[in-house]
């Protein structure tokens, strides 16, 4: 379900963890086609293989990123939940998903459509810069909690 | 040194000698998962009841195999026997895994500091457990449990490789049910069937409630698991002498004679394994050690 993302009693932009304290203005600019998105349990909310149009922002509920691999039983690497944004495969060339996240709960989000969202960040480079400074993190620690992972650290 | 005073062969001590492991028989065993299980021992001649610090573990020796440290995972009220959660990694801890109800294995012990439950009074709790961390914390948690109104909130976070490696499930499944206590549960990977959240434990730090000014955590796990997750409390405020760590060694005497356990200043087995983070901050990065 996709409905308008700033009505009055909607998801709020700036309410949310990764964009708040941002300049107005350029919330402003994004808030125009941001969009609200719910999910039932079990639906997916990206595919792999997929063109990656959309910052997913998660305001409630509970996503798995998920591996599918020939022959085996998918394979969940993490969960997202409340105040968690959904990848960076919108900004990164050649803009596809690169895994499944599929709700394990009712899940509400706010979207923003990556073309709009790459315009403005270009237009704005002081704000795009506070933007990666801000999903830099999400990337570093996603790079850090896989390490962990790999190292089968319960398992030495 | 360590925070606690050391124990060994503390006020629960089963033997006359602390080298001399005193024969047990195993009342109870009780599969965890495919590797791990949970043993209840008891002495094979009554004597008096046995107590213990959450926290100790004993030497458990299986006759003509040989002899490993294990925590005690069980309720530290005194009792007429010790449990122990096992995990069969190598020869001695498979023969543990594989006994039977009736078995005998030797014990010596308890040794060691213990999780300094004093120092959590009116304080907010977090406990974070990797692995087989669990149940080395266990014992605490039942003491907390029973003396709930003297601490503020208790919040416990537990990983493991995946949900079959889950240890105490059931048990586990009743903390969750408490409104007394926040306990989370993370995996490293799933695969459908679980529905709960996944990935390593600092994961779940965002969404635990303390109050870090006036926290205590105790951590027990992998040693780079504890590590890192007492960096991540430090940059979350709580400071590194409000911490506590168990600390895994070579441990062989037990009683800080033999120096297998070595660790910097101090003797695992002897001064901890329970240790504030503070004390042993600085050597916990020392590859040589």
């Amino acid at each position: 379900m996709k409905a308008p993302g700033h009505p009055e009693g909607g998801l709020r932009l700036e309410e949310h963890r990764f964009f708040r304290g941002m300049d107005e203005e350029f919330l402003a600019r994004l808030r125009d086609t941001a969009y609200e998105r719910s999910y039932d349990t079990g639906a997916l909310l990206v595919r792999e293989g997929d063109p990656a149009e959309e910052f997913l922002l998660l305001f409630a509920g509970k996503v798995a990123l998920e591996i599918v691999l020939p022959d085996r039983p998918r394979m969940t690497i993490q969960t997202l939940g409340p105040g968690e944004v959904l990848g960076w495969s919108w900004l990164v060339s050649p803009h596809r998903w690169r895994l499944d996240a599929r709700a394990l709960k009712p899940t509400r989000v706010l979207g923003l459509a990556a073309s709009h969202l790459r315009t403005v960040l270009n237009e704005r480079p002081a704000d795009g810069y506070r933007f990666l400074i801000r999903l830099l993190p999400v990337i570093s620690e996603r790079l850090e909690n896989t390490r962990l992972q790999l190292m089968d650290l319960h398992g030495l | 040194m360590a925070s606690e005073a050391a124990n060994p062969g503390g006020a629960g001590t089963v033997a006359s000698h602390p080298w001399v492991p005193v024969p047990f028989s195993v009342q109870e065993r009780v599969s965890e998962t495919a590797d791990t299980a949970t043993i209840s021992l008891a002495p094979t001649r009554s004597g008096g009841r046995l107590s213990f610090a959450p926290g100790q573990f004993n030497m458990l020796y299986v006759f003509g195999v040989g002899e490993v440290p294990i925590s005690i995972s069980g309720d530290a009220e005194p009792g007429d026997r010790f449990v122990h959660t096992v995990r069969a990694v190598g020869k001695v801890s498979r023969a543990l895994f594989d006994v039977r109800p009736g078995d005998v294995v030797g014990v010596r012990g308890p040794y060691g500091t213990g999780w300094p439950l004093a120092e959590a009074l009116d304080r907010d709790v977090l406990i974070v457990a990797g692995g087989l961390g669990l149940p080395p914390l266990r014992p605490a948690l039942y003491e907390l449990l029973r003396h709930r109104e003297r601490y503020g909130r208790i919040e416990v976070i537990y990983g493991a490789r995946t949900p079959k490696d889950l240890v105490h499930y059931a048990e586990i499944q009743g903390w969750r049910a408490r409104t007394d206590l926040r306990f989370q549960t993370t995996v490293d990977t799933a695969g459908r069937d679980w529905y709960g959240d996944v990935g390593v434990v600092t994961t779940r730090l965002p969404d635990a409630r303390f109050d870090p000014t006036r926290t205590v955590a105790f951590l027990c796990g992998p040693e780079i698991m504890m590590r890192i997750t007492a960096q991540e409390l430090v940059g979350r405020g709580i400071p590194p002498g409000s911490m506590w760590l168990s600390l895994e060694r070579n441990m062989k005497c037990a009683v800080g004679i033999c120096g297998h356990c070595q660790f910097g200043p101090e003797f695992v087995c002897r001064n901890g394994p329970v240790f504030r983070y503070s004390e042993i901050e600085r050597f916990l990065g020392v590859r040589e050690i």
